[in-house]
């Protein structure tokens, strides 16, 4: 019966076959998954342009078929604005992390958005510097810590975690922003579907689509993948709630 | 084309770079450059282009940088603080070999500076400006005709050599208004497809990457010294510079931007008092004249620099020219006037008998 058997899993087109860098546990590699499926799905693989960001994300050139602008720290939505208006016909999305866009990039993130920039903006969220090992963020969870926060994080002096999808939400600029994770099936699942959605906004034209993932760092959090993926559900979904934070994309 | 405009040189730098063929511009308003964003802001969307006013200078240097790897050209412009805050991506520009045009209309001293005529700037721009040990293109206009003109050569030399280029100017050449007469831009014959940027339609074959990231064994030094070659590269090929009266000269002037229309007419004052003086005036100040400097002074007892600053073109004119005596008269930025010519004059006669 072997004639009758058909593939149903594979590495998505859009990625190339290679190993990445990621650490045990760490969910890049489900996330860049999920946006490589979501390229395949509207086969734009060959018109898209990624600009990678400063950080754990910097090697996305090597891991998606696609071409690559490489940004400054924080900088992303700036190069993607700059792209995007030179080739609108292009699918432009950038992919950062919480230090990269919501720190040292949070005056491009929101102005980007604000203006409406036709682009897709992937936020990986896991309260934590990963690349340089694992310094506080301006996510990371009050109490949380860190190497720069060593007896937890303090919110008296070092304030609260950035809630980045329900901020840039409110912008009137922005068309589609949601939150979502990668830590149960069910969640990939609706990630996955969101994912679709923040790159089919862009494709409609339909504005500006920002979709925060919240993730692991099981290295510079000093725990097993399993304790990590646990985390996320117990103490980053309660402070970063799931959802749909503006769709005015009418897709 | 051939009608004779009456216009300030912001607006020159913006119609020449306008007639390149540039269709993007990023910038953020400083005082005194910005008729240059305004005169675009008018303009290019009646051409196709795309004006944005970002949220800084930080964010118009970055779009310039995505505008430049996807092949546009494409500039911004601002002035010292703001060229300040623009360094990050330049360096970025630089590593990735993104050209572009920056225009810079030098404020005065360091901090927020004044907004007088001042040329404080010429270290941070020939010397790099931010961090890594590179270089960019410096081209130095002296007047409203310049503006126009060198921002096409800026595009030009950018284009060729995948380096960002800047205008350096100051109050004095970006406020005043000249005579210009506007001329076609005819793009140079061997000018290079942009084979490595990213292109507008879709790409089926080889994926393009723009980066200034490189961590493979040796990589990192093999595009820093294929940087360095191309500087050198530029520097047999692309210096411009204008010489005045220098057969016979005894004492050679230096001088770039507004401060050589000044030292032009105290050479003109020497030359009727019978004094053997001559000028070489660097246009392109990185790549810095050096040779035609040597070749040029040759003969002459002694070099005098003036600048509106305390000194820094100089060093490069004493590195030019080791063995020869080199005086140096300036004027602190901020000093809220310019130097007159009779001021220049009498520096010459100094150093002319001495």
């Amino acid at each position: 019966m072997n004639t009758q058997m058909k593939q149903v899993f594979s590495r998505p087109d859009s990625l190339k076959d290679v190993q990445t860098h990621f650490c045990p546990g760490c969910q890049h590699g489900t996330i860049h998954r999920l946006v490589a499926e979501a390229m395949d799905h509207f086969a734009i693989k060959d018109k898209t342009i990624g600009i990678a960001s400063v950080g754990c994300s910097v090697f996305l050139y090597d891991y998606f078929d696609i071409d690559v602008i490489e940004a400054p720290h924080g900088r992303a939505p700036a190069v993607a604005t700059g792209a995007k208006r030179v080739h609108p016909e292009r699918v432009v999305f950038a992919y950062q992390g919480d230090g990269d866009l919501a720190a040292i990039g949070t005056s491009e993130i929101i102005h980007a958005a604000n203006r409406g920039e036709q682009l897709t903006i992937i936020f990986v969220n896991n309260t934590t510097y990963g690349m340089t090992g694992g310094q506080m963020a301006p996510t990371t969870l009050p109490g949380q810590v860190t190497s720069t926060s060593p007896t937890g994080r303090d919110v008296a002096s070092q304030g609260y975690p950035m809630k980045m999808a329900e901020l840039i939400g409110s912008l009137d600029g922005c068309s589609y922003s949601a939150r979502v994770a990668v830590d149960s099936p069910k969640h990939v699942i609706q990630a996955a579907k969101a994912m679709r959605k923040a790159f089919e906004v862009q494709i409609n034209g339909a504005g500006f689509a920002f979709l925060e993932v919240l993730s692991t760092c099981p290295t510079n959090w000093g725990m097993s993948p399993l304790a990590a993926n646990k985390r996320v559900g117990e103490e980053m979904i309660p402070y970063f709630p799931l959802g749909t934070y503006k769709d005015n994309s009418a897709v | 084309m051939t009608k004779r405009l009456f216009v300030k040189g912001n607006e020159a730098v913006a119609m020449g770079a306008l007639e390149a063929g540039c269709r993007y511009y990023f910038g953020y308003p400083i005082t005194p450059q910005s008729d240059v964003p305004e005169y675009i802001a008018r303009h290019l969307p009646a051409l196709g282009g795309q004006f944005i006013q970002a949220e800084s200078e930080i964010a118009s240097i970055n779009m310039l940088l995505g505008a430049a790897a996807c092949g546009a050209r494409a500039m911004t412009s601002s002035s010292s603080p703001g060229i300040s805050l623009k360094q990050e991506g330049i360096s970025y520009m630089a590593g990735s070999e993104c050209p572009g045009l920056i225009v810079n209309v030098c404020r005065s001293g360091p901090g927020l500076g004044g907004i007088d005529a001042s040329q404080a700037d010429y270290f941070q721009a020939v010397k790099g400006g931010g961090h890594g040990g590179y270089h960019i293109i410096v081209l130095a206009p002296d007047s409203v005709q310049e503006m126009y003109d060198l921002a096409m050569l800026a595009f030009d030399l950018s284009d060729r050599y995948r380096i960002p280029a800047m205008l350096l100017a100051d109050a004095v050449i970006g406020q005043m208004k000249e005579g210009l007469v506007a001329h076609k831009y005819v793009p140079p014959a061997d000018l290079a497809e942009k084979t490595w940027a990213l292109t507008e339609k879709c790409n089926s074959g080889k994926r393009k990457v723009v980066k200034s990231l490189r961590l493979g064994d040796g990589e990192m030094e093999a595009h820093n010294n294929n940087l360095h070659a191309r500087y050198a590269e530029m520097a047999q090929r692309e210096v411009r510079y204008e010489g005045l009266h220098l057969d016979d000269a005894e004492l050679v002037l230096t001088a770039f931007g507004s401060c050589a229309r000044i030292a032009k007419t105290a050479l003109r004052l020497a030359r009727e008092q019978g004094m053997k003086v001559g000028m070489l005036r660097p246009v392109t100040l990185f790549p810095f004249p050096a040779a035609p400097l040597r070749e040029h002074c040759a003969t002459a007892r002694k070099v005098l620099c003036f600048e509106l600053n305390n000194g820094q073109m100089v060093d490069d004119v004493r590195l030019a020219l080791p063995d020869k005596e080199v005086a140096f008269y300036g004027r602190a930025p901020g000093a809220g006037s310019l130097p007159t010519p009779e001021e220049f004059l009498a520096q010459i006669r100094t150093h002319y008998e001495a």
